[in-house]
């Protein structure tokens, strides 16, 4: 085991996909400059040279500013041999190639019988609470939840970047991974070797028995960290990272429901039709039963995002709004806790 | 001397062959839709077959092509056989597609052909992929895309043209100018030539005047393909031809959009018999062997209207698959 942030954790599962198999190969804006840091860099990829280096310009490719085509051409190769990994920076980017991912990637296997296979992966970037404003500034995997025949992928540490992402590779679906740009600089203890992690097995950070508290992406340490002050009241939380959004891992979620009777979702995404949303209607539908509380959303508001960070602060779910959703939906275990504590 | 100076005998006989196939399956979908055979519409390629066939018969085994609306063609060009092809149409278990994709989403790997597309321009970047997956591969296959003049104004077109010339891939944008995006005539939301687009880009334009002349296509394209294969990089081929019929069978609307004259001009110029006429003039074959010809390719779109007939409508099942390339993703679905 060694430490490694989020970001670095990138790059060497890219730097590994690259090694194992000729067919992978790195398409993006400013990919070979290592600009965001995930193709070269590091001290020990550095010892062995940058990407260009190591694999040649054929297999890493500076792309021209032209989404569209970068992603439908990502899905042509992804169609006649090639594995592509395509980085597209800034997730609001995308919304430049909606018609790419939409009627060709998505669709494609199930319209030609299955006959296509893409298996390609999508890098995007989720920039929020950075202070880049409204046009840079997107948190937009819910879209892409709604869109049969795509896969979406939302990892929130070190560990499941890495092995997330080997997975997406080895995937002969499109595979769209959004990563928090907020977390790339966070560190965790990552396997040595090369793993994969399935997609639609939910991680369980941390066990508790008064209240589920699905995090997504950024929002997993801040759960986190809101479960471990509601300890120090007598709350107990679970807090589960369902890692992929589809498949999603509506079983684990489900099963810490009906052990805990209270759910509090927290994601950086819109509100409205937000992967809180689905959730909730998952849980509402299969462990109704056993609610003792109604199922609280913690989420963006479905505003546009401010430039001055003051204001954009007001906009994302924080710690402190995840702790008053879960004293909202544990209420009643509060009540008794304090008055047992007051005698 | 011209590339198609050089092919022989089975082969011409081959392009009139599949031009046949193309004008007898689009006129039997034609009378399909009518008849409510075919649910939805199909969008035929009658009047256009020199363009098709002239174009996929200039490609090799093992090359790409991606298509448009305008599907039955395409396939049927790069030798697609028809049975599959009409049972698709028809929505039939044994389509191509297995009855998922319907006419405008033909495809068969089988021959090369990885799609057709009923967004204008979307498969563009596709053909581009096939040809970046070629050159990184270090494999001499080609890839052709279909487009027509309504999808030349789509920026995606420009895109892909510019990333293809950058990285010298070896891609065709072959470019359909029948002279209408549905009604509106070409020229009246085009700014200057289509094919004067491709100096923009640093690649060879060629504009083929009269793409009713299947040789004259297939020497315009083989050219560029040839190009392509060399590591030279991409083409940009417009073929001037004319749509026959409606954009689509069953559309009713007021057909003034067309010149009278122009109409019947083009109309003269029916690319099939125009090649029957040649084979014929230049001493190929004969007017019997033409004739023959064409109760075979008669008889094959007979049976391939039979073979979708008698095939059997898919099992519900086959709506639940084909999304993921894992099954576990299926109870998420459903």
């Amino acid at each position: 085991m060694s430490i490694m942030t989020y970001i670095g954790a990138i790059g060497a599962a890219q730097q590994e996909a690259m090694a194992a198999d000729p067919r992978v190969v790195i398409l993006g804006e400013d990919v070979e400059a290592n600009v965001y840091g995930t193709t070269g860099g590091s001290k020990q990829r550095a010892q062995q040279g940058d990407f260009v280096q190591q694999f040649g310009r054929s297999r890493i490719r500076n792309t021209p500013i032209s989404e569209e085509a970068i992603v439908g051409a990502a899905i042509g190769a992804a169609m006649t041999g090639l594995r592509p990994i395509v980085d597209l920076s800034y997730s609001s980017f995308l919304y430049m190639a909606m018609d790419q991912f939409v009627n060709q990637a998505a669709k494609n296997r199930y319209m030609f019988g299955g006959q296509s296979s893409i298996p390609v992966v999508f890098r995007s970037a989720m920039f929020y609470g950075l202070a880049t404003g409204a046009h840079h500034s997107d948190r937009p995997y819910p879209m892409f939840m709604g869109v049969p025949g795509l896969k979406v992928v939302a990892p929130a540490s070190a560990s499941d970047a890495k092995g997330l992402l080997r997975t997406a590779v080895d995937s002969d679906d499109p595979v769209l991974i959004f990563e928090a740009v907020r977390l790339w600089g966070t560190k965790e203890e990552v396997e040595d070797g090369e793993y994969r992690i399935p997609f639609g097995v939910a991680r369980t950070r941390r066990d508790g028995s008064d209240v589920t508290v699905v995090g997504i992406s950024g929002c997993v340490p801040l759960a986190l960290e809101a479960a471990r002050q509601m300890e120090a009241r007598g709350v107990s939380c679970e807090v589960i990272d369902p890692r992929t959004l589809v498949p999603l891992d509506t079983r684990a979620i489900v099963r810490s429901v009906l052990k805990t009777g209270r759910l509090v979702i927290a994601e950086p995404a819109h509100r409205t039709c937000g992967a809180a949303a689905e959730i909730a209607a998952v849980v509402a539908d299969e462990a109704h039963h056993a609610l003792r509380a109604p199922i609280k959303r913690v989420a963006a508001l479905n505003m546009q995002i401010p430039f001055n960070p003051v204001l954009e602060a007001e906009m994302y779910p924080t710690t402190e709004r995840i702790v008053a959703a879960i004293e909202a939906v544990s209420a009643d275990q509060l009540d008794t806790r304090t008055r047992r504590a007051g005698r | 001397m011209t590339l198609s100076a050089s092919l022989d005998k089975d082969l011409l006989l081959e392009m009139q062959r599949r031009m046949l196939r193309i004008r007898l399956f689009d006129e039997r979908a034609s009378k399909m839709v009518k008849r409510g055979f075919i649910p939805g519409t199909v969008h035929t390629s009658i009047g256009q077959e020199a363009q098709v066939v002239g174009a996929c018969m200039a490609l090799a085994k093992g090359d790409h092509m991606t298509g448009n609306h305008r599907s039955h063609g395409h396939p049927i060009g790069m030798g697609s056989p028809l049975g599959p092809l009409m049972a698709e149409l028809v929505g039939k278990a044994t389509g191509v597609c297995k009855g998922k994709g319907g006419s405008l989403h033909l495809a068969d790997y089988a021959v090369g052909s990885l799609g057709e597309s009923g967004i204008t321009g979307s498969s563009i970047p596709i053909a581009v992929g096939a040809g970046l997956s070629a050159q990184v591969m270090n494999e001499k296959r080609v890839a052709l895309t279909f487009f027509g003049d309504g999808a030349a104004n789509q920026g995606v077109l420009y895109e892909s043209m510019n990333m293809a010339s950058a990285w010298k891939l070896p891609v065709i944008f072959l470019c359909e100018n029948n002279h209408y995006a549905l009604s509106t005539p070409a020229h009246t939301v085009t700014g200057g030539r289509i094919v004067d687009r491709a100096f923009g880009f640093g690649m060879p334009g060629i504009r083929v005047e009269n793409g009713q002349d299947v040789l004259e296509v297939y020497d315009a394209v083989a050219e560029a393909v040839a190009r392509a294969r060399r590591g030279e990089g991409p083409s940009l081929v417009e073929v001037m031809t004319y749509r026959f019929r409606e954009h689509s069978e069953g559309l009713r609307i007021n057909t003034d959009y067309r010149d009278a004259n122009e109409r019947e001009f083009w109309l003269s110029r029916d690319p099939v018999a125009l090649f029957r006429a040649m084979l014929i003039e230049r001493g190929i074959a004969s007017a019997a062997e033409m004739d023959a010809v064409e109760a075979e390719i008669a008889q094959e779109v007979e049976d391939c209207v039979a073979f979708a007939t008698e095939s059997p409508d898919p099992d519900r099942s086959v709506a639940f698959a084909d999304l993921y390339s894992d099954a576990y993703l299926l109870e998420d679905v459903l």
